[in-house]
């Protein structure tokens, strides 16, 4: 066994042990916790894998705004999960066969790694030969993410807004529109403010700098939305949620939530128009590989404006509700 | 060089999870967690450099930022037990 | 000969930041209280590892990789710190207080060469 298999064992192993914790585990601070170290220990084991773009998203998403996202809602229940009332032996019963059923399934695909494989004998070489003729790009992950299968990209963008719809309807009738009567929180921690002011502008950039380098190394819509939500959110924390409020007004957000789903589905109306196939990015500019950059980075910014949107406004959200639990009793 | 400053990493993360199931008050564990974050942006770097790919340099600025934002995010929740604004009891604005 | 230089100096700057973030993850674990660890780890944190960072944009020489390593640096000298003061105050408005030692009295403490006379031993 090689040292590569060694460090893929013990990513795992730690996962499981962190899976374990959080389910035997009552105190839901911890478990909040312990979900972000998951979160990390998985992008590790994807840095391992060399999935670089995955594990970028993954940190960015796993280990930062699912957790401050979970920190809102802990604000908002109680502090221990109850004790399980009755056993649940028919449904441990029911998994435990779909997942022999599962691993059943998988004895028939080819092993981890073989080079034999269809995937590596058909797929990857077909990507990897023609991203540098067709589409020009060094990044093979974005060329492949938003131009081979754009419309599986288009589909998850829907899923991202779709999701943020929901979230925003089924939270609609606790958020406290802001009326001037809240107090910042953070008045007197002078050195967290200064600190704070002078990085949003950096975070921001770098931000901008993840978007659109996304197609010379890892990165791209995804990580830069989350990044730009990064910035909002620690200001909201910093200087109050009223401020940020004022800052980007919740309106104008979900707005941007469905604009960027606008400009990925535009693109692809654009290329209708000139005669070619939905979301056919060749026909944007003068040569083909022109058309399909500039499609490319229109499509990343699309998905970038939309994630960044739809964080932004689930964590207003989920921070602007009244906690229906009084202080004494949490 | 970088597999000395390697071992000294994981060495070091190791100890920051020590103290973190150890810590007595919250506030150790807080402060092991911020350590542990720092500890692995660096490594993240040394590893880049070990296995010839400094593309990775930008997934450790991501982390050191996020290390940031959760650092604050459990501690404001712990003073003020929510992450928004707090309801002025006088009623009046601040 | 420069690649030896600098090799030497990276060298120089990866092995004290070593040592410094080990010895810090050290105090980290060894020292009595809260605040000698959050003394022990913040600051040791923050020197080690921009020497650590400093070493490696030596061995990176003039390119990107260099911007980007100092960009890391100049992200962890500022937030390190603020954590880390973020975390003090929230344990001291919590009520955590630092445990001072007993006696405050300006006499020495017990020792051999002291003669007691007859007085009583302290208990």
């Amino acid at each position: 066994m090689t040292i590569a298999n060694f460090i893929d064992m013990a990513f795992l192993v730690f996962l499981g042990i962190t899976a374990f914790a959080i389910l035997k585990l009552r105190a839901l601070f911890a478990v909040v916790m312990l979900s972000s170290v998951f979160s990390l220990v998985s992008a590790g084991l994807l840095v391992h894998l060399d999935a670089v773009d995955v594990a970028f998203t993954e940190a960015a998403v796993g280990a930062g705004i699912s957790t401050v996202l979970m920190l809102a809602t802990l604000a908002l229940t109680a502090r221990r999960e109850k004790a399980p009332t009755r056993t649940h032996a028919v449904p441990l019963i029911v998994v435990f066969l779909t997942g022999l059923a599962l691993v059943y399934g998988t004895l028939d695909m080819p092993r981890f790694g073989d080079p034999q494989a269809p995937v590596h004998t058909h797929v990857a070489p077909k990507y990897i030969n023609d991203t540098e003729k067709e589409i020009g790009m060094p990044n093979i992950v974005t060329a492949v993410l938003a131009s081979y299968r754009g419309f599986d990209t288009l589909g998850e963008v829907t899923v991202i807004f779709t999701a943020g719809i929901g979230v925003l309807l089924l939270l609609a009738a606790s958020i406290r529109e802001p009326d001037g009567l809240r107090i910042q929180t953070m008045d007197h921690h002078l050195v967290l403010r200064v600190v704070t002011k002078v990085l949003i502008g950096p975070i921001l950039l770098f931000a901008l700098y993840v978007q659109f380098h996304g197609d010379y190394g890892p990165g791209g819509g995804f990580q830069a939305g989350v990044i730009f939500a990064a910035a909002f959110i620690i200001y909201a924390l910093v200087f109050g949620l009223e401020n940020a409020r004022a800052a980007v007004p919740g309106q104008a957000v979900r707005v941007l939530v469905a604009c960027g789903v606008l400009l990925y589905g535009g693109v692809g109306v654009v290329s209708f128009l000139f005669g070619e196939n939905y979301l056919n990015y060749s026909v944007l500019g003068s040569t083909q590989v022109s058309g399909q950059h500039l499609g490319i980075i229109l499509v990343e910014f699309g998905v970038g404006l939309t994630v960044a949107a739809v964080m932004v406004s689930t964590f207003y959200a989920f921070a602007g509700q009244n906690p229906p639990i009084g202080d004494e009793d949490w | 060089m970088f597999s000395a400053t390697t071992a000294a990493l994981i060495i070091a993360m190791v100890l920051a999870l020590g103290r973190l199931y150890m810590g007595p008050t919250l506030y150790d564990r807080v402060l092991a967690a911020n350590a542990f974050g720092t500890k692995t942006v660096l490594m993240i770097g040394v590893m880049g450099f070990l296995t010839g790919r400094p593309d990775f340099l930008d997934i450790s600025l991501l982390y050191a930022l996020i290390n940031f934002i959760a650092t604050i995010a459990v501690l404001k929740f712990f003073r003020y037990r929510t992450l928004g604004d707090r309801v002025d009891p006088d009623g009046g604005k601040r | 000969m420069s690649q030896i230089v600098i090799d030497g100096v990276s060298w120089a700057l990866l092995i004290a930041g070593s040592i410094l973030v080990l010895v810090g993850a050290l105090g980290l674990m060894r020292m009595p209280d809260f605040y000698t660890r959050m003394h022990a780890a913040g600051i040791t944190d923050t020197l080690g590892a921009d020497l650590i960072l400093l070493g490696l944009m030596v061995q990176a020489g003039f390119t990107l990789v260099t911007v980007k390593l100092l960009l890391i640096g100049a992200f962890l000298f500022f937030t390190s710190p603020t954590s880390t003061h973020a975390i003090a105050n929230a344990a001291y408005t919590a009520g955590l207080r630092p445990s001072i030692s007993e006696w405050d009295t300006d006499e020495p403490p017990e020792g051999p060469e002291r003669d007691h006379g007859e007085e009583d031993p302290r208990p």
